[in-house]
């Protein structure tokens, strides 16, 4: 069935409630519902949450704005917990402990800190070891939660309370780690990039696809945060498609090892576009500081012509 | 289970483990008061386009079992602006609060 928005929203009640304590105007929960809305309504879900903005603040006892069964983890084992409790499930059920007619399906969130750093280790071994799971990152470049201090995610230049852009360093001064390869470098299933973009499309396909196919599956997606980044609260939607416009943030899916890129922008804007409404990058447009406009420029060329490379020899 | 839980709840009224037995209570919890402006919702002139309801990072837009939007849920919304800033049609206008 094609998807259609207003019906998915009309008939799939909201699996990750209003009261949640996440930042005005953040990225995040507009994601994390849209992938929770993939799942069909009879299935049930075990959601497991490396620490992280969204763990602290839509788990605050004595509330929580999941539905679903919801594990509270450390900030390094999201994806280890969670393959536990697929492990302990599949076993119940051999045993006959569950009811065969009812499906559960497990889902990691985990930010980049949470996933790029400190949980990359049982996130690799969870992936290796095949659990039937989806790991999805909700990326904002940076430790948000703690106050902004630079990650593995942070793309370079940027400008973070471990990175302060000035006259020693020029903010972040290595380059962001791409999280999705290091997955794709698994042999997974499945591997998909996303965004929350135009009317979710791409996203809730990808979630539906991820949840669904049988194995262990990951999904990176971009989740701007006004504080870190430094633009205004109301601009999300604007900052999201100027990351795929520029092609710093590309939308593809790898299925079984083929690229597909699912997004390639009829004019690729430069990438000055998804700089200039943030703070974290202010210094770059200082005189004198082209360089690093022009730096940052060729690193989001090179990624995006080797995907396209990738595709090409993917699908020979 | 209370939610009415605070720092001079004792111990033995919380839950053992900090289990939350009620799924998705945090509807209990108001964010609307965190709002310095807030959207109004202008039903002539919106177009039920749809751009509006899932960027929401409160589920603030409430939507019926037709598909189409109603009028902001104010108990939530934290005034951050993004659905009027996706809106095509000039139907979400930001004001400050009263």
């Amino acid at each position: 069935m094609p998807y259609n928005l207003k019906e998915v929203i009309a008939n799939k009640p909201s699996r990750f409630t209003s009261g949640h304590r996440m930042c005005a105007g953040c990225g995040a929960p507009p994601v994390a519902r849209m992938i929770l809305r993939a799942l069909k309504p009879e299935d049930h879900a075990v959601i497991a949450n490396a620490t992280g903005c969204m763990e602290v603040s839509t788990f605050m006892y004595p509330y929580t704005s999941w539905t679903d069964s919801y594990i509270h983890t450390a900030f390094e084992n999201a994806a280890s917990t969670l393959s536990g409790v697929e492990a302990a499930y599949k076993s119940m059920k051999k045993q006959g402990k569950l009811p065969d007619d009812k499906h559960t399906k497990f889902i990691a969130f985990g930010g980049d800190g949470g996933t790029y750093d400190i949980g990359i280790q049982a996130l690799s071994g969870a992936m290796e070891r095949g659990h039937d799971m989806v790991y999805v990152c909700y990326d904002n470049g940076a430790y948000m939660n703690t106050g902004i201090q630079r990650s593995s995610a942070t793309p370079k230049f940027a400008d973070t309370t471990t990175s302060p852009a000035g006259s020693v360093i020029p903010g972040k001064m290595q380059s962001r780690k791409d999280l999705t390869e290091i997955m794709e470098a698994h042999h997974l299933p499945y591997v998909a990039q996303s965004i929350a973009f135009a009317n979710f499309k791409d996203l809730y396909e990808k979630a539906e696809k991820a949840i669904y196919t049988e194995g262990p599956c990951f999904l990176n997606v971009l989740a701007p945060c006004p504080r870190g980044w430094g633009y205004p609260t109301d601009m999300l939607m604007q900052i999201n498609k100027l990351a795929v416009d520029t092609c710093y943030w590309p939308l593809y899916e790898i299925i079984d090892g083929k690229y597909v890129i699912n997004y390639k922008p009829a004019k690729k804007l430069p990438v000055e576009e998804f700089l200039r409404p943030q703070k974290r990058f202010k210094h770059m447009f200082k005189p004198g500081n082209e360089w690093m406009i022009e730096e940052f420029q060729k690193e989001v060329d090179k990624r995006w012509d080797d995907l396209l490379k990738l595709e090409e020899m993917t699908n020979k | 289970m209370s939610t009415n839980i605070d720092k001079n709840t004792p111990a033995k009224d919380m839950t053992i483990g900090g289990n939350i037995y009620e799924a998705g209570n945090a509807v209990e919890f108001k964010t609307g008061d965190w709002r310095s402006i807030k959207p109004k919702y202008i039903s002539e002139k919106c177009t039920q386009c749809g751009l509006c309801f899932p960027v929401c990072p409160d589920d603030a837009i409430p939507v019926g079992k037709d598909g189409k939007r109603t009028d902001f849920n104010y108990d939530y919304c934290k005034g951050c602006g993004v659905c009027a800033k996706v809106c095509p049609f000039k139907a979400i206008e930001m004001v400050n609060e009263e």
